[in-house]
This record gives structure tokens, sequence and C-alpha cells, in this order.
């Protein structure tokens, strides 16, 4: 590395959004050829940084220097003349455009597209050779995986010239398997001399890839240090502000009788997609059964079915009684008045109505319940904001006030909010997608121990998460889902990252044998990669 | 922001900015835009007579307010308020032409049921297609309109038309189905208030209207049921709420709204029903929904603002050179800063008291 000046360098960046400073006083050297991790929980600032750092936002104050030049980012356009390109969490592909159409959009050379893209399957090509980049230049989005898919973002990115690449939270709909094909991509790219900004909140990602990371806590980079001098509890305390229990600390489990019992339960949606193929397991008294697979596998289904707004074909018996599951009595009120409590996995979309008071969502779903009638015909309105503060208080949902809107509440505190709901109805059977997503490290701690602690009163728990680690250090039972299909289950004390990760992919068996070529190979095909198939 | 920032400062200033456009451009007519300003208040506040008229318009928009502000809290967009009217009227006429009332009070507790009736039938349809198909509520209602006009059209020129009469009316009402005008009611002594004005008790129909809609909305059961439907799909299918009931319900409680409009105008004005009888109060009522924020009380302040503006601006038709269309203008300007450019004067408001906080 001849030349020394940093690739990135932000001076003093601040940036307020009304009354939330969401960058404050933000410096950060990123050295060329490096991978530079940014760590820190959800809202501590991270996208608003890179945001800015792209041109989305302007800040409010503060210098971006690039390659030891000052430099301003307007707009998108700006920041990829200097050479920064980003991969975003949510891709930005046209679904229906092949993957080289995709790559071209808007870098193309002329007002003809042909020898636009004749130029860009060259690129690809000795692009693909280069980094591992393999895709099928002729795919059509919508039909590859999403490893392809986050590949073709950073084939885009490279096509553009890109010398930094920012990477906000990939991992986050990878399989284990296809997380570490990345890391590969991404540890070629650095050998080639691109310098990489990876935006997470998992640790592992941290101390696996990095080699220097940055910690952001309310909107403030509150260290920089090198990944090889550091560990996974200084940063998470870091990032947190106090010390942070990583595990789980939970008594074996009291397996009871059978509360739920699910037979061949098929779902095929309205575009004609099976999205549920003879799913069959049961979840015991005192059990937390652990859903793991990559997202869109059929357990948003698999959720919305138990939690009475999918129709389904099959049969799911809740304490021995048969549960209707097509008829017009099925539907939430039905589930709930059967004791099954449901945190949903999109607590923003389902979950809470963002506009609404607090206290009018911690009876959401069970407004029709004498408790909170004041006659026939009105609702009991001051004992919903009374029950609301002893909910609060009992969650420790900060801060503890029934009248502020739900959208005005961390994603931790949203989601303390509906655990208080779905838990304190005392059901026999909670079912819990994505119980931690896009919440702090410390509310987690929190909802993990709530978790635990119904269990140990004898509830049944369905637990829905594409977090192996949650999975693993959460569950009595694990069951894998591929594909609309469970694939197996496995005790959790005898199974491990590697051996999830390929059921997650699709494999029945488990080869215990050349683990890494059977992850390879199937990677290969999974993607739709010709050219790693033989 | 402060509450009272949204709801009464930005109203004030969008109306404001109105009011300065408007004298703009009755300057460039030359006219004089104080004068102007001084007869219309006159005119519309002034004297009983005036408040008689202004009260009497303000009485239709309310209802229409209301109906489009229920359809709202559910996602609704009911632009069908002037068929639902016109229904209403038909249902009004039914009522008092056919049954022989004893007192005006139960004919108005006849007719206001009919009227909703009629109104809430001619909204179902439209909410069915919505529910069950997924027809856009928008398109439908407003083809509901022209149905509507049509279908009254055609009954007033012939099975409702009074035989061998030019006019494409009802009969008049009979004399126990007439309803007490504030003339009859406000008249102590010698003291003769709002003579000849057109305001009569269904006023204060609207007004109970106002706070029957502000309980349902926040105090009932249905009510939140409506208000979790219409903030977010997604949660109310997870909660157990119908989308189907949900949009019928609240689409026909709407229609029913706009239906009643019909006692004022056709009842309690017109006393016969007549052609065109809703003269645009359904589209009108979509403003003052805009500008009420949806909340009753806020409909019923704008539903006042704009009979203000109606009477006044009849006044000004009558007593200078300004054309009637320039009314439409100034109402349309209203419309125009208090509805669709609410966000002009919101953004820097809002950047004004964060300024302010920080400071």
């Amino acid at each position: 590395m001849t030349d020394l000046a940093p690739a990135i360098e932000l001076k003093g960046i601040s940036k307020a959004f009304g009354p939330v400073q969401a960058n404050k006083d933000i410096s950060i050297r990123v050295m060329p050829g490096t991978i530079h991790g940014i760590i820190g929980e959800n809202g501590a600032g991270k996208s608003t940084l890179m945001s800015i750092l792209y041109g989305f936002y302007k800040a409010d104050a503060g210098e971006i220097w690039i390659s030891g030049r000052k430099t301003t980012i307007p707009d998108s356009q700006a920041a990829i003349a200097a050479g920064i390109g980003m991969v975003f969490q949510h891709f930005k592909l046209v679904e229906n455009f092949t993957v080289l159409e995709n790559v071209v959009l808007g870098a193309e050379d002329s007002a003809l597209l042909r020898p636009s893209l004749a130029r860009a399957r060259r690129e690809l090509k000795s692009l693909a050779d280069e980094y591992e980049l393999n895709v099928d230049p002729d795919a059509v989005i919508q039909d590859v995986g999403v490893g392809m898919q986050q590949r073709v973002e950073i084939l885009k990115a490279l096509y553009r010239k890109a010398d930094i690449l920012i990477l906000d939270e990939p991992t986050g709909v990878l399989t284990p398997a296809e997380a570490d094909h990345l890391f590969r991509i991404l540890e070629n790219l650095k050998r080639e001399g691109k310098t990489i900004i990876l935006i997470t909140h998992k640790l592992r990602e941290i101390m696996e890839i990095t080699d220097t990371v940055s910690v952001m806590r309310r909107g403030e980079m509150t260290a920089t240090v090198k990944t090889s001098e550091t560990s996974p509890p200084e940063l998470a305390e870091l990032m947190v502000g106090r010390k942070v229990l990583l595990r789980v600390d939970k008594a074996p489990a009291q397996i009871g009788r059978k509360i739920l019992e699910v037979r061949d339960l098929n779902v095929t949606d309205t575009k004609g997609v099976h999205r549920l193929k003879g799913v069959s397991f049961d979840v015991h008294a005192g059990e937390i059964l652990g859903i793991a697979g990559v997202a869109g596998n059929g357990q948003s289904e698999l959720l919305e079915v138990l939690g009475g707004y999918q129709k389904a074909t099959g049969s799911v018996r809740v304490n021995g009684e048969e549960i209707d599951l097509t008829g017009a009595k099925s539907d939430g009120q039905s589930r709930r008045a059967r004791g099954i409590s449901h945190v949903p996995e999109d607590r923003q979309r389902e979950g809470l109505i963002m506009d609404f008071h607090a206290w009018e969502n911690t009876v959401f779903g069970y407004h029709h319940d004498a408790r909170y009638q004041k006659s026939w015909l009105l609702m009991d309105n001051a004992a919903i904001k009374h029950d609301t503060e002893g909910k609060m208080a009992r969650f420790d949902v900060r801060p503890p006030d029934p009248k502020l809107a739900a959208k005005n509440f961390s994603g931790g505190n949203q989601q303390k909010m509906v655990l208080a709901r779905e838990i304190e109805r005392n059901p026999d059977l909670l079912l819990i997608g994505q119980p931690t997503r896009g919440v702090d490290i410390g509310a987690i701690e929190f909802i993990h121990q709530q978790i635990v602690a119904l269990r140990d009163q004898g509830k049944a728990i369905l637990l829905v998460s594409v977090e192996l680690e949650e999975i693993l250090s959460l569950s009595d039972r694990i069951a894998v889902m591929f594909d609309g299909k469970i694939m197996g289950e496995r005790m959790p004390q005898d199974t491990d990252e590697k051996e999830l990760g390929l059921l997650m992919a699709g494999m029945t068996t488990s080869p215990r044998g050349p683990l890494h070529k059977a992850v390879e190979a199937n990677l290969a095909h999974a993607s739709g990669d010709p050219s790693k198939e033989t | 922001m402060p509450k009272w920032a949204d709801v009464i400062l930005i109203p004030l200033i969008s109306i404001l900015l109105a009011a300065i456009l408007s004298a703009m451009v009755i300057l460039a007519i030359g006219e004089n835009p104080w004068a102007a300003l001084k007869l219309m208040v006159d005119g519309a506040l002034g004297s009983t007579y005036g408040w008689g008229y202004t009260l009497y318009y303000a009485t239709n928009f309310i209802f229409t307010g209301l109906a489009v502000s229920v359809a709202f809290h559910a996602r609704m967009f009911n632009i069908g308020g002037e068929g639902q009217a016109v229904l209403g009227g038909l249902g009004v006429a039914l009522a008092c032409l056919y049954v022989p009332w004893p007192h005006w009070s139960v004919a108005l507790l006849g007719a206001t049921l009919a009227a909703a009736l009629f109104g809430a039938a001619w909204a179902a349809i439209p909410a069915f297609l919505q529910a069950k198909r997924g027809s856009h509520i928008v398109i439908t209602t407003i083809m509901f309109n022209f149905i509507a006009a049509a279908l009254l059209n055609y009954l007033l020129i012939g099975a409702l038309k009074v035989p061998g009469s030019m006019e494409p009316a009802t009969a008049k009402f009979p004399q126990a189905a007439h309803l007490p005008s504030f003339q009859d009611m406000f008249n102590w002594g010698d003291t003769t208030m709002f003579r000849g004005a057109p305001a009569n008790v269904t006023f204060f129909v609207a007004i109970a209207a106002c706070v029957a809609v502000w309980a349902l909305i926040w105090r009932t059961r249905l009510g939140y049921e409506i208000r979790s439907f219409g903030h977010s799909e997604s949660a109310a299918k997870y909660a157990g709420i119908s989308p189907t009931k949900i949009i019928m319900v609240s689409m026909l409680i709407s229609g029913g709204l706009a239906g009643m409009m019909a006692i004022n105008n056709v009842q309690g004005e017109a006393e016969r029903l007549v052609l065109n009888a809703v003269e645009g109060a359904g589209f009108i009522g979509i403003a003052v929904a805009l500008m009420g924020r949806s909340h009753p009380f806020g409909v019923f302040l704008a539903a006042l603002l704009f009979g203000f503006l109606y009477q006044g601006g009849a006044e000004l038709a009558l007593w200078t050179s300004i054309p009637r269309e320039l009314i439409i203008v100034i109402q349309a300007l209203v419309i125009l800063f208090t509805g669709a450019l609410d966000n002009m004067v919101r953004m820097p408001l809002e950047r004004l008291f964060l300024a302010m906080r920080r400071a």
C-alpha cells in the first residue's frame, strides 16, 4: 500500500432529524485495501452515516475526504463518480429484468442498448473470474436466489468502477453458507485493493472478516479498534454502554403434555405458489420449538396459519381440539379464544398500529375483552390506560407513557409492548416470530429472559427466527424449514450452525464428510450457478 | 409541533393565504377586496337572516363532511356523498309523501331514518364491490353519483312528478311533515329572527350527529376497529378484524350520514324534492373533512366556514359586479390551500417549531 491517504475520511460529521441527533461529530478513517466494520444497535446512526456518504442526506456539519481529496457528495451520482458503491439491505433490482439489464441500468453508454449490454457481458465475465462473483447474466432477477441477487448488487457497484464498497447488513437474508461465500468474495475484493465498509449488528461477522471496527452508540462513534485486539463481549459493551449477557441462561426443559399438533399443513398463496408443503410437528408444554430457516421459506405462512389469517389445508390441534383452518370463524379472534397468543414477525406492519397510542396498542386484538368495556357499546379507555401503565412497568417499556404513539418508541420498546400484550394473556401456546429483529442488545437480553420464563411456567412456545444464534441458544428442539418443508428436527446440543446451515439450504441428509464441498455444490445449485454445477 | 398548531394554526394560515390570493383576484378585476370582504361578512354574519343562510348551508356540509370523515378513518375515499345525498332526498320524499305523519317530530325521525337508509344503500354497492371484488371505491362512488342523478331525473319526470305539472319535482310535502325553521323556533314576542331564512331544526340534528360520530370513532369498539383498519390493514388482519366487515360498515355509515343531509335541504327547506337539490354539497364535504382533519369538531368549524363562503359569496354576486363565477374561484382557493396544499404550510411551520424548540 503505497498510497497512505485514507480511502475515506470523515471529519466531524453531524446530522439531526428534527430533535433527534442521528450523527454527532463523527470522525472515521478507513484505509484503502481494508475491511472496516461499523457496528452498533438499531438507531445508533450507522445507516444515516452511510446515507450521508452516499449522497442521500446532506450532513449538517463536517467534511468528507475521499483518497486525500475533500469532496462534496450532493447525490448518489456524485458518490458513484467518487468511486463509492453501495449494496443496500433491501436490494434495488428490477425484478423482471435480467441480471445483465440490471447491471447496465443507469449506466448505459448510449441510447442504443445492445452495445452497452455487450460490453457489460464482457465486463461481467472478467469480474466474475477475478472475484469469484459468478452470476448467470441472462437469468431474470425474480428467478434467482437472494445470494445471487446480492452478487448482482455488488457487480453493479463494481461495473460502475467502485473502489469503495459499502454493504449494509448484507447477511440478513443469507444462509450461513451463502454468508461464507459472500465473505470469500469480500476477501477477494480486498486482495485486489478495494476498500470495504461492512455495516452490521452481528458481532460474529465483525470478528470473522473485518480488519478494524468502529462502534456507534446513540449517534456517536464510541470507539475504533483493531479487530484482532478486541473481543465480542468488549464490542457488545461498547455498543450498549454496559455489560451484556450474550448467552441465555436457562434450566433444562420440563417437557409436559402435547399442546400443539400440526399435521400435513399445506398453503397455496393467491399466485398459486405452494408456500407450505405437508408440514407436521408438535410442540409440548414447557418447551421452545425453534423453527430455523432463511427468510421466505414458509415460516411466515406457518405463523399466519396458526395465527388465524391465512387459509390452509391439513390439521392443527391445540390441547387436543381440532382448529378450523378455512371457515369463516377462522381468524385471529378465534385463535386467541383458544389460548394462542401471537407475537408477529413484523411488529410495525402487524403487531402494532404505529399511529395509535401505546394504550390503544396494548389491547389490540383483545379489544373485545369484557374487562375493557364500559358498556355494551363503549370501551373503557380509562381502564385500558391503567392496564397499560402496569404492563409498561412490568416489561420495562421506556418511556412509560401510555399516551405516546407507538412509532415514537424504539424497536426494542415496541417489541416489549407486543410481548407484554401477548404474554400477559397467559396463553397455552405462544407463537413468536423474529422476537429480536431490529431490537437493541440490551432489550434482546430482556426479551429472551421473558420467553424462557414463559417456558418455565409450562407454556408451549413456537419460535421462528432467521437468527441461527438465537435459535440455538433459546430452543429446546430445532426444526429447519426450507422451501415450505421441514427438512429435519435436531436437538440443539447435538447440532451446530454448519449442520443447520446445510438443512437451511435444502440438504436432506447431513454429510459429515467433506462438509465444505457439499456447501459449495449446494450453493451453486441453489443460486442456479452453472459454472459450479460440475 | 404542538397540537394546537396542527389543528388551528395551519388551517388559519391556509385560509389567510387563500384570502390574500382571492383579494388579488378581486383587485385584478377592478373591485375593492376590502369592500368585498365586508360585504361577505355583513351578508353572511351581519344579520340573523344571513346567519340563517350560513347555518343552513353549514348543516348540509356537516352531514357530508362527517360522511367523508367516517370513511376516511377506514381509509376509504368516499367521493359519492353527492349521489348518496341525492338518494337520501328520495328517501325523505317517499317518507314524507306516502306516510301520514301525525307530528313534525315523528316525521323528522322517520325521514331521517329513510334518508340514512337510502344513502347507506347507495353506498352499499360500491362498498361491496370494493370489499369483495377490489373495485376501487373512488371510481365506483363517482360513477354512482351520475347514476343517482340519472335515477332522480327519471323519477322526477315520471313516477314522482305531479300529474299535469311541467316541473320535474314532487308534490309539496303535507303540512305535518314540515320542519320548524329557525324563524318558527326563535320567535319571542315582537322580535322575529331568521325571517325567511332556510335554517331549520336539522341544524341540531347535525350537531347531534357530530357528537355521535365522535363517540363512534373514539369510544366504541367498532370505531377502534375502523381506525385500526384505516391505519394498517395488515395489522387489522393480524388482530382478527375482518376487512370486509369494516369496509361495508364504515361505508354504510358514511352513506347514511350523506343521505341524512336531505332532511335539511329537502324536508327542511324545499319541502318537496326537486332536481339538483344537493347543489354540490357532497363534494364540499370532501373539502370540509380534509380541513376538519376528519374530526367531528373540525368538520363542524370547517362546515361553518364553507357555509359563510356560500352565503357571503351569494351576497357578493347580488350586490357587486363581481361575477358569480368568482365566488367559485374563492371557494376553490380555500379548498386548494386547506386541502391540497396543506404540506406547503405544514413543512415550514414544522421547521419553525423545531428551530424554536432547539433555541
